[in-house]
């Protein structure tokens, strides 16, 4: 298995969005599709998943129904909603600004000052 | 609207949280299955892979609480789960908690009873439109609210700032609606009173303005809703029909509504006549007399008009009035007074009692606050193993606080219930009460929304605040040592800030108990002091003969009537008359001068005594005791030479000590000599607390009066020979309005004063020593509970019961006997106070030492007996294994 990162604080919520913006997903699913996108490479405690989507339906980010999974099992089914994917769209910026300016400061050489 | 979908969406959640609890496992399980599918492909057998899927899941229980949080509403849900757990616990320890609730119940019913008098005396106004525009006029220069006729109709037609100005008094007179005449008691009005107040009439009309057409022209009755029921039944055919009023025609033209009581708090009147009429109400008329003001007025401000303006404005009127009538109106100043209490005349007072009472009301709550608190801290120092292991079970502190705040909220609502229930049922009797019998006070201090929305705030405020005490406690508890070494480790032995709230306590409530068993001491020993006459088995008929029509030399005539047939009623040994018994409401006094002064001016006087006017057998109906001289006879007529039969005190007083006054003379104010015939003991004539007065007695035949009080004096039985005097006294007038009731009756009102300060003060004993009991009991509880494994190996090392108890409750004790003698000390001081209310209180009385010496005794046995029956039976083989 590969080596795993911690996720930082306050990325789950945006990794959630995104995974559910590319399909509806039940929680499994989610974690499944979140494994999938990043290589396995983040480590995400399955139980900690569900307060962050519970907490994403009340902030109206997320809509959730009952439905059939796959499997054939009952399950919880989340979409985005409108102000979710406007949500996503600005994290997403701001995600990647702040890699960007983190990434150039880690790479800053001695003769560039 | 977002609020209200927010609030919906909470009431769904708390009302459907079964469901959606159920709907959340399903969703967790679901996710548990799943995984276990994929696990099971992967080749584990189901059971295994479902064992893994629920490992790699985590902490479910853990998971799902933070879910609730995150899901929102979470606090109306912790509320009830805190809330159940609370009665859970109070429900396991019900000794703690009856007292608790015992002791709120008593601190906010106190407070509940003491703000609804205040409610009613102070905050709410008088029950007219527009309340708070409506103003008294008072004379500011010598603190007087009484006006006379022709100065209130130049205020009324002179002032700009009133919207009207309407008058009134409150007199007596007989009504008879058909051979019943009784005593009624009544406002004499200007004709404006009703439309200037704002009021519409329940039933007919009210009578008005333009009703008003010189004296005794308007013979019009407006009934008060109370007594339309009482007397009438209820009849709406009243209206129209006439009734005698002092035998006279009225016409009953109007029912006033429920709500309209007169302007007066204390007292609702039965009916409303225009003042025009007074001649035939009181018998004379003073209308036309600039000197005589006796008469009360009231009216709106305009809008828009501020008090100081209007004062201003009414002082321009007294400057014209000082111009024109400087005879009577010399120096005039008005300034305005709030209604409802006869202005500030008695409103100062009576609000500076109520503010006062409900300060002390407040300290007592504070007091038993205070008390819970430290019974709470004692329980939390009890539970310290508990919360500890709560603690590190990974609640968090946040948690725990509030789930002690909600038990000492629960605590405090259910107290508060209570207390208020108690409260409801002593203002129901409050309301019922008549304390004074010759004058029907009410007391309008019926609980409304106010009173129960202060009780609510005071539980609330108070479960928050003993709720508080133990915050520090939980905050600073560490878990690990906790768990560790048993409850809390030895403390110091220091005099604690807990010890001190205890001694202050215990000092107020030493206080307390002092001064209850003063004024009941006083009260005692005023019903046995010497009264200058001895009211036991005497009956009184209260009447005036105005009342019946009667006047000039028909007025003897028909006294000695109704004194010789009373006389005649078998088992009667004496009877007499007196215009107005002492110790009754009110009184009359005249200036008198020495015999050789001759120059009457008021410096020149020499006493002012008291003045009764009786019939010869007055003094032995009364039981009052001759010292010399003789008393009246039936000769001591407007023929005879003036005499007076004076007291002891008036001896001392006109002249001198040791003087034999009898056979000489002294003056009125009018000149007239009056020759001392007799000397008497001395008695009380104002109040029960007063100083030695003197008295003068003049013979009624030289000093008629129609008011007419009748003593009665008898072996037989009260019932009977008072159902006889009716009987005899109907037969000589059916006409006559009268009462009898018995002499101790009528005291009633003097004792009145000293009566309700003992009953308030009884309370506040009481409510003391309940306190006493409750903060003893939590201290005594809470060093047992905090030694009981030192005291289990004291008595495993062999020490006596007698070491035991001191070892336990030694603190306890040497708390409460220096609080104890600390409060005895203060209420001696206090004491002094009362005195002035309460017959001969003396805190230096040897019985009332012992006394609160002995209740704080007992209370301090009662409140150990729990915790030292806990300490002696400690079984130090179970204490020392469970360790």
């Amino acid at each position: 298995m590969a080596e795993q990162a911690q996720l930082l604080p306050g990325t789950l919520d945006l990794l959630i969005l995104k995974a559910v913006s590319l399909g509806p997903l039940h929680g499994y699913g989610v974690l499944l599709r979140i494994g999938q996108i990043s290589d396995s490479a983040l480590l995400i405690e399955q139980g900690a998943l569900y307060p962050a989507l519970f907490r994403l339906v009340r902030q109206g980010l997320l809509k959730a129904d009952w439905g059939t999974s796959e499997n054939n099992r009952r399950a919880k089914f989340y979409e985005l909603t409108t102000a979710g994917r406007k949500r996503l769209r600005e994290e997403t910026e701001g995600w990647n600004r702040l890699a960007t300016a983190i990434a150039s400061a880690l790479a800053a050489q001695p003769e560039e000052i | 609207m977002k609020m209200l979908a927010y609030f919906r969406s909470l009431a769904q959640k708390f009302f459907h949280r079964s469901r959606i609890d159920n709907e959340m496992e399903e969703e967790l399980r679901s996710h548990i299955q799943h995984r276990a599918d994929d696990l099971e492909r992967s080749g584990v057998s189901r059971a295994e892979a479902v064992r893994r899927a629920r490992i790699e899941f985590g902490g479910y229980e853990r998971f799902k609480e933070e879910c609730n949080e995150a899901r929102g509403g979470h606090f109306l849900e912790t509320l009830w789960q805190d809330v159940r757990f609370g009665l859970r616990v109070l429900y396991k320890s019900p000794g703690f908690t009856v007292i608790a609730v015992l002791t709120l119940a008593f601190g906010i019913g106190a407070n509940a009873v003491v703000f609804s008098v205040l409610n009613a005396v102070v905050l709410r106004p008088l029950n007219v439109p527009q309340a708070q525009s409506l103003y008294m006029i008072e004379r500011s220069n010598d603190d007087s609210l009484m006006q006379s006729y022709p100065d209130y109709i130049d205020m009324r037609d002179r002032n700009r700032s009133f919207k009207d100005l309407a008058l009134y008094q409150i007199t007596q007179a007989g009504l008879d609606t058909g051979g019943n005449a009784t005593p009624a008691w009544l406002y004499e009005t200007s004709g404006n009173y009703f439309d200037s107040l704002g009021i519409q009439p329940y039933l007919g009309r009210f009578f008005h303005h333009s009703d008003e057409r010189g004296p005794n022209s308007a013979p019009y009755i407006v009934l008060s809703y109370p007594y339309w029921r009482a007397r009438f039944h209820g009849d709406s055919g009243v209206v129209g029909r006439t009734v005698q009023l002092n035998k006279q025609p009225y016409t009953i033209v109007g029912v006033a509504p429920l709500s309209f009581r007169g302007t007066e708090l204390y007292f609702t009147p039965d009916f409303w006549v225009p003042i025009v009429d007074q001649q035939q109400v009181d018998g004379a008329s003073s209308l036309d007399s600039r000197e005589a003001s006796s008469l009360w007025v009231v009216g709106h401000l305009k809008a828009g008009v501020t008090p100081a303006q209007a004062i201003a404005d009414l002082n321009s009127v007294a400057a014209y009035l000082a111009k024109t009538y400087p005879k009577y109106d010399e120096g005039t100043k008005f300034s305005l007074a709030r209604p409802g209490l006869v202005g500030d005349m008695l409103g100062r007072p009576v609000r500076a009692f109520a503010t006062g009472l409900m300060l002390l009301a407040g300290l007592i709550l504070l007091a038993a606050c205070a008390n819970l608190g430290s019974m709470f801290a004692a329980r939390a120092a009890d539970r310290s193993k508990e919360i500890a292991l709560r603690l590190a079970l990974g609640s968090s502190r946040k948690h725990i606080l509030r789930q002690l705040l909600t038990e000492a909220v629960l605590l405090s609502l259910i107290g508060g219930a209570v207390g208020l229930l108690g409260g409801v049922a002593l203002l129901r009797w409050l309301v019922a009460w008549k304390p004074v019998p010759s004058f029907p006070i009410t007391l309008p201090v019926s609980p409304d929304a106010s009173v129960y929305g202060f009780a609510l705030l005071m539980a609330l405020a108070s479960g928050v605040l003993f709720g508080m005490v133990p915050v520090r406690q939980v905050l600073r508890a560490n878990p690990y040592q906790i768990v560790k070494a048993g409850s809390a480790g030895a403390q110091g032995r220091r005099f604690t800030a807990r010890d001190l709230l205890l001694v202050i306590q215990i000092a107020i409530c030493a206080v307390l108990v002092t001064s209850s068993l003063v004024a009941v001491r006083g009260l005692v020993r005023s019903l046995h002091s010497n009264f200058g006459f001895v009211p036991q088995n005497v009956l009184m008929v209260d009447t005036d003969l105005d009342m019946a029509g009667y006047s000039g030399d028909r007025v003897a005539e028909m006294q000695q009537r109704m004194l010789d047939a009373l006389q005649a009623i078998p088992g009667v040994t004496a009877v007499g008359l007196v215009d107005r018994p002492p110790l009754a409401l009110g009184w009359n006094s005249a200036a008198v001068f020495r015999d050789s002064t001759t120059d009457l001016k008021a410096s020149n006087t020499a006493a002012e005594p008291m003045m009764y006017n009786i019939s010869p057998g007055y003094f032995h109906a009364a039981g009052t005791i001759l010292r010399a001289g003789r008393m009246f006879s039936l000769h001591d007529d407007a023929h005879a030479p003036r005499v007076a039969v004076v007291n002891q005190e008036f001896v001392r007083k006109v002249f001198g000590p040791g003087a034999n006054p009898l056979g000489a003379y002294y003056k009125m104010s009018d000149g007239a000599r009056i020759q001392v015939v007799g000397i008497v003991e001395d008695g009380k004539y104002k109040t029960l607390t007063e100083d030695p007065q003197p008295a003068m007695f003049f013979p009624i035949r030289q000093s008629p009066t129609s008011a007419t009080w009748l003593l009665v004096r008898s072996h037989r039985d009260t019932q009977q020979v008072a159902t006889a005097m009716d009987h005899t006294l109907r037969g000589l007038d059916a006409g006559l309005p009268f009462t009898i009731r018995t002499w101790n009756r009528v005291l009633d009102s003097a004792l009145f004063a000293s009566r309700m300060a003992t009953v308030s003060l009884g309370v506040l004993g009481g409510l003391g020593a309940m306190l006493a009991v409750t903060g003893i009991f939590g201290m005594a509880s809470y060093s047992v509970s905090k030694r009981l494994r030192e005291l289990g190996i004291r008595i495993a090392l062999g020490a006596q019961r007698k070491e035991v108890l001191r070892a336990a409750l030694g603190r306890a004790l040497r708390l409460l006997a220096v609080g104890s003698a600390a409060g005895l000390l203060l209420g001696v001081a206090a004491a002094r106070l009362l005195s002035s209310i309460v017959y001969q209180a003396t805190p230096r009385d040897p019985l009332v030492l012992a006394g609160v010496v002995l209740t704080m005794l007992l209370l301090g046995l009662v409140a150990t007996w729990i915790p030292a029956a806990r300490a002696l039976g400690v079984d130090p083989l179970i204490l020392l294994r469970e360790e």
